[in-house]
């Protein structure tokens, strides 16, 4: 047996592990691999989040996907962006009204999405299964066997999420949002413009 | 009463009518249905105008409108108390209305959540196939990880010849021996590992059903590390026995 690791001892090691790990760390496989218990480990991961948070760094340690990850502090995606000049993916309107309705009501199949959003989502649906934000559960067990889908961990790691219970509350509306109007109209505004100029006759 | 809508705004009919019934103030439990299906209608003129194609959901949302507004314009029956528990014709409207509106808003949260590799930033390796061999747990892989596989090394595959005499066709039996002899004394075998260097279009897709066969047969079981990492064969544990069973074209239906 094993000379058990105080807290002070086991927080660099914890730290180390999560600084070599590509995919977020579940705190399940800290234990298995320093054979330490989980309260211990817990203990050394929360105080880890407390540390990185309260310091001025570049970098936090979050839980994301069920797991820990260090990430950068979003004030400086700018920066961070002029090395890696990499191009984030941008999401149309019509994904994210798909990708939200498949976050919140999984279980759910293409012909609800389709109800819900008013028109054809098959191709957002194919974009979204192969940026692998959501995958294909199995099939109902109704008539015609429709495909069911769900998110996968990369829907979880891409927004910074724990878990599906931390998604953002879903907003029950009695009554319609006045918030938009400023934006439609802005559309409007803009949309004025470009039929002045541009219809015939 | 203009009606300059930039229409690539709307996401689709339910947006469209979002919009409308925000615009003029209308209460959404109490639709003008006249008023809102000749603004709608005004829309798809100018789209058709426009000559932008109207998708059928347009529509099928303008017919569902004119439906309702016949509904209306019926008369009340005469033995109101027995007919009062009619619902009104707008109400699934009215329900599918705020629905879309929750999920559309819900997207909106979506957006402002800090995006990966847009406002936040976690390092990233190059992960070469045997330092991911040695981490993690192994998982199943699912049909569609695997035709992502197939799909990709298909588009790296070469375009048949056009000018070629003479051709050797593989057989999917024989892809199956062939795999099965190179797992024969292995552990394990990497995806890339049953392909030649450089395999044309057809060995790819004999591969891929050679693959599935041997799955469906149970004699090799397909696990990847992280999901979306690369694929590895293994020996199912089932034993011998199964491979025994004489594999020919004619038993695999192929010919």
């Amino acid at each position: 047996m094993r000379r058990t690791l105080d807290i002070s001892e086991l927080k660099p090691i914890v730290e180390s592990l999560l600084f070599v790990s590509d995919v977020p760390l579940r705190s399940e496989r800290i234990c298995d691999a320093l054979e330490v218990e989980r309260p211990l480990v817990m203990q050394a991961l929360g105080e880890l989040v407390g540390e990185y948070r309260d310091a001025h760094r570049g970098f936090v340690l979050e839980e994301v996907a069920e797991g820990y990850q260090f990430r950068t502090r979003p004030e400086y995606a700018d920066w961070v962006l002029r090395l890696t000049k990499a191009r984030p993916v941008r999401f149309s309107q019509a994904a994210l009204e798909a990708l939200a309705i498949i976050a919140y009501r999984q279980p759910v199949t293409r012909a609800e999405i389709d109800y819900l959003r008013g028109v054809d989502s098959g191709g957002v649906v194919k974009t979204l299964l192969e940026r692998h934000l959501i995958r294909i559960l199995g099939k109902k067990d109704v008539p015609g066997k429709p495909m069911i889908y769900g998110t996968t961990r990369e829907f979880l790691e891409f927004f910074g999420l724990r878990d599906l219970a931390s998604l953002p509350t879903l907003k029950e509306f009695s009554e319609l949002a006045p918030g938009e109007l400023a934006a439609g109209e802005a559309a409007l505004a803009e949309a004025g413009a470009e039929i002045d100029d541009g219809t015939p006759d | 009463m203009g009606f300059d809508i930039h229409l690539e705004n709307f996401e689709g009919p339910l947006d469209l009518l979002l919009h409308l019934i925000r615009k003029n103030e209308m209460d959404i439990y109490d639709i003008p249905i006249a008023e809102i299906t000749a603004q709608y209608l005004a829309i798809l003129d100018a789209m058709q105008h426009l000559n932008l194609d109207v998708a059928g959901e347009f529509l099928l949302m303008a017919a569902t409108l004119l439906h309702i507004k016949s509904r209306l314009l019926l008369p009340v029956s005469e033995d109101e108390v027995v007919e009062e528990e009619e619902e009104d014709p707008r109400a699934e409207l009215v329900r599918r209305l705020l629905e879309y509106q929750k999920y559309k808003d819900a997207a909106g949260n979506l957006e402002h959540l800090p995006h990966l590799e847009r406002e936040v930033f976690a390092r990233k390796f190059p992960a070469p196939e045997l330092a991911e061999a040695e981490t993690g747990e192994l998982e199943a892989v699912g049909l569609f990880e695997l035709v992502e596989a197939f799909k990709a090394l298909l588009q790296q595959a070469p375009e048949p010849y056009v000018h070629q005499v003479e051709t050797e066709r593989l057989s999917v039996s024989d892809r199956i021996n062939a795999i099965l002899t190179l797992l024969g004394d292995r552990e394990s075998l990497a995806f890339m590992e049953i392909f030649s260097v450089r395999p044309d279009r057809h060995e790819v897709v004999v591969s891929f059903l050679a693959t599935l066969e041997l799955v469906k047969m149970r004699l090799v079981r397909l696990l990847q590390n992280a999901r979306f990492g690369s694929i590895w064969l293994y020996p199912a544990v089932a034993g011998d026995d199964a491979a025994a069973t004489a594999v020919d074209e004619e038993n695999l239906g192929y010919l």
